[in-house]
Order: C-alpha cells, then structure tokens, then sequence
C-alpha cells in the first residue's frame, strides 16, 4: 500500500501539485487518469522519487519515502518496479541482459539462479525466443513486455507504468492490460498506471483518480464513472462519442 | 556534486568491472585508428617543415630530427591527440549519455536504486584515464617513425642524421611531462563530456547541443590546462 498525503509540487512558482491525498492499494490496478499538463506524470515521478515534493508525504507500507537521502530511498526502490512510456530498455543490451541488469546489480544470485529467473520472466510475458534480441529489433509491444519483465525480475512490492499503452495498436494493448492485471494479481503487487487510455480504464481499473488541476478532483472504481456526475470527469472520460454510447446503455440498464 | 556521485562506492564492484572493459574496448580500439592517422602524419609534417626553416649550413641536418621528436613529446602528441579525442570520444560519449537521458533509461536505472551517474561515467573516465598514456606513448613512437619515413624520401636528412637527432639531449622529464598532461586531458574530456550528457532536457535537439557544448567546453578547458601544466612544470 502506498499512501499520499496532501502532496505539493512547485516548478519555477508554478503550482503542478496542490495537494493530492490517496491511497494505492495492493493487489489492486489503481489508475491514475487526467488531461495532459494535469500533473500526473509529477505525481508518479514524485512517488518514485525521481522528483522530490515540496510539501507532503509518501509512505510504502508504513515505511515514510519523503525527504531520504539516496543510501536509504535505495532500500524501498529495490522494491519497485517502473516501466515508461518508451520501455527504456538499455538499447546496448540485449533484452535477457536488460532483464538480467536488476539481478546482477542487487542479488548474490548465481550464474545458474539468474538465467533460471531471467528465462521465467521473458516467458511470463510470452517473450522466450526474444532473448538474444536487442531492443531495436522487436517491436514496441514487445519491448514493453521485455520492460514488464524487467520491472518484475526483482519481484517487486510496488510496480509503477507510465501509459503502458501509448504507441500499440487495440489488439496488443489488450495484452498488456491482461498481463499487468494477471502479474498485479497473482504478486499481489501495488499497481499504480498512469493512463489516457479509456479502454485501460474500463478493462483493468480497480481504483481510480481523476487528476484535475493538480488535484485529486474525482475517485472511485470503474463502475462508479459510469454515474459520477462530476463536470470536469465526464467531459474527460467521456469525450469520445463511443463512450458517450456506451454511458447511455449502462445507465439505462 | 556530478563528480561526488560519479566517484561514490560502486553499487556492485563486479558490474563496474564489465563496463571497463567494454570501454576500454570502445576507447581503446575506437581511438587507436585515428591517433596512428594523425600522429604519422603530424609527424611527417613537423619534420619537413622543420626542415624548410633550417636551411642555414650552421645549423646541423640532425636538429631536424630533434625539433620533430621534441615537438611530438611535448605537444602534439598529448596536445592535439587530446583535442582530437575531445571532438570523436567526447562527443560521442555526451550523445550516448544523453541519449540515454532523454529515453529514460537513466531514470530507470535511478529508479532501481542505481547510482547512474557512477555506474555510466566513472568506468568511461577511468578508461580514458589509463589508455590516454598508452596512446600518447603510441603517438610519439608513431610521429618520429612518420617523421623519419618523410625526411629520408624527401631528401631533407639522411636517415643517420634523423637517427642521431631523435637521440641527442634527450630529456626523459618530457615524457613524464606528455604524460601528466594526458593523464589530466583525459579526466577533462571525460567528465566534460558526460557532465554534458548526463544533464540533458528535452529531445534529440538538446542531444547534439550537448554534444557541441561538450567538445567546445572540453577543448578550450584542454588549452587552459595546457597552459598552466606547462608553466608549472616546465618554466
């Protein structure tokens, strides 16, 4: 579980965050959803410490994240995963030696113990004959699985995913959905997405908030935007006719 | 505080080991090819011009071959070799770092608990800072040989003459001289240009902004600092 609390952000006396409290459950998908420039990629920067707030506070599992020096922040990062927007794999290694970067740099695995596990995750996202590749040479669905993968090799307590979809066709982002829920599940891991993708939201969010304004501005499950009547969420949400549609038929039901 | 993080206590000593040897690969290798080129030729040209502006018959034929030794030790091969490495090494290593800035694997690494700045730029410094030696003593070797390859089928010295030159008063505190003034240009090249990379916003653009601030930076700090070792040094 992570909790924030009241967190607030500045840049050159601009005020991105303005105070955001949740809290991001274990074993569930929370989404975070907003227009572009609303604040959530400093909201997950700020979580994962690559960015440090100007007032509030982050707690993993009790554990207070906020204002440690690296030495100690070190010891939570090592349980937290993080796949980006691009996958940023190492483009110099090959995607068994990017899932294996983790193991080598923080477990006194051997040899044998690294390949077992590096062969369990690439197979965990379906990816087995990809691991002589390098990441220029599969395709972005592919290095976005090759990123699960990585983010997973440590097994993580917490996983972070900046639009895991941006840049994939319907088909393959339906399979990284499917994936981040059955890992969240399975692990019973802290997930936490940043997301534009109304199709993610309505396939995989477990929990939900609406980032408006730096603010946490709307909360709740799936389902319950179907009858939110919040102005700013629905005019989000439901911007495209289909969802319109879809809206109309499920509250007429 | 770049330099504070690049040379703290290495995550994991092993990892660190690899990445040193893949740059001394990449910085060995890669840069060898060039510093021959250019030291073979810069020696021929020393020589040969040396050898127009002594054309008086009181000065002896075998100063030529001295000027052209001398002249590799002390500047051209630390010197130049240096500013040459500054424009392919130091370019290239600000357009990788920054490369990797700008495609978040930096932030990945950050995130995982690495500490990026050491693990990416303190095995490139420590590279350049052993091979630099190497190749300045390569150059000069390479120069004299160029040098007298030039003069003896131009005509300008006989090959005994060059011979006699290249071993008369010699003064092997020039060497150490070169070599400390290596040994200082490689740190500079180096952290410059990671320094450059490594802080890199934006998108391909700021890429190969960095990648010129890094060569300019790296090669006017270069003449600065030549500057000064000479007049610590050798006045």
């Amino acid at each position: 579980m992570i909790e924030v609390k009241d967190l607030k952000k500045s840049f050159d006396g601009r005020e991105i965050l303005k105070g955001i409290s949740f809290v991001f459950e274990p074993g569930k998908i929370n989404l975070v959803i907003g227009q572009s420039g609303s604040g959530k990629s400093v909201l997950i920067k700020n979580l994962v410490g690559l960015l440090d707030p100007d007032e509030g506070q982050i707690i993993y599992d009790g554990r207070e994240f906020t204002g440690l020096k690296f030495k100690q922040k070190k010891e939570i990062r090592k349980e937290i995963g993080m796949v980006f927007q691009g996958g940023a794999l190492f483009d110099s290694e090959t995607c068994a030696n990017n899932v294996r970067f983790p193991l080598e740099m923080f477990t006194k695995m051997s040899d044998a113990e690294k390949q077992k596990r590096v062969d369990f995750c690439l197979n965990r996202v379906n990816l087995d004959h990809a691991h002589d590749l390098y990441p220029g040479e599969i395709s972005g669905g592919m290095q976005k699985r090759v990123a699960i993968a990585r983010a997973i090799a440590l097994n993580p307590k917490y996983l972070f995913f900046d639009e895991p979809n941006s840049g994939l066709d319907p088909k393959t982002s339906l399979v990284i959905d499917n994936l981040i829920k059955e890992i969240t599940v399975e692990y019973n891991i802290t997930t936490i997405i940043n997301t534009h993708d109304m199709n993610s939201v309505m396939e995989i969010g477990d929990k939900i908030m609406f980032v408006f304004e730096g603010n946490n501005w709307w909360s709740g499950t799936k389902n319950d935007l179907f009858y939110a009547d919040n102005q700013e969420l629905n005019d989000f949400v439901f911007a495209s006719d289909l969802f319109k549609k879809v809206r109309e038929v499920v509250n007429a039901k | 505080m770049f330099l504070a993080k690049v040379f703290s206590k290495p995550d994991k000593p092993k990892m660190y080991y690899r990445q040193i040897m893949n740059e001394f690969q990449k910085q060995g290798l890669g840069s060898l090819g060039i510093v021959l080129i250019i030291s073979v030729f810069m020696g021929a040209v020393v020589t040969l011009q040396t050898a127009i502006n002594l054309e008086n018959p009181l000065i002896p034929r075998y100063m030529i071959g001295l000027a052209a030794r001398d002249s590799m030790i002390l500047e051209f091969s630390s010197t130049v070799i240096a500013l040459i490495l500054a424009g392919k090494a130091g370019s290239n290593v600000a357009s990788e770092i920054g490369t990797m800035r700008i495609t978040e694997q930096i932030d990945a690494m950050d995130i995982m608990g690495v500490n990026s700045a050491g693990y990416l730029v303190m095995p490139k410094i420590f590279a350049m800072v052993t091979l630099m030696p190497a190749l300045v003593i390569v150059s000069i070797t390479i120069g004299v040989i160029g040098g007298l390859v030039a003069g003896v089928a131009s005509g300008v010295l006989s090959f005994t003459d060059y011979e006699y030159g290249i071993q008369y008063a010699f003064n092997p505190f020039y060497v150490v001289y070169s070599i400390i003034k290596a040994l200082t240009f490689a740190f500079l090249i180096m952290s410059v240009s990671s320094y450059h990379g490594y802080y890199v916003k934006g998108g391909a653009l700021e890429v190969g902004k960095a990648s010129t601030k890094a060569v300019v930076y790296s090669s006017i700090l270069i003449l600065i600092f030549n500057l000064l070792i000479t007049q610590l040094l050798l006045t």
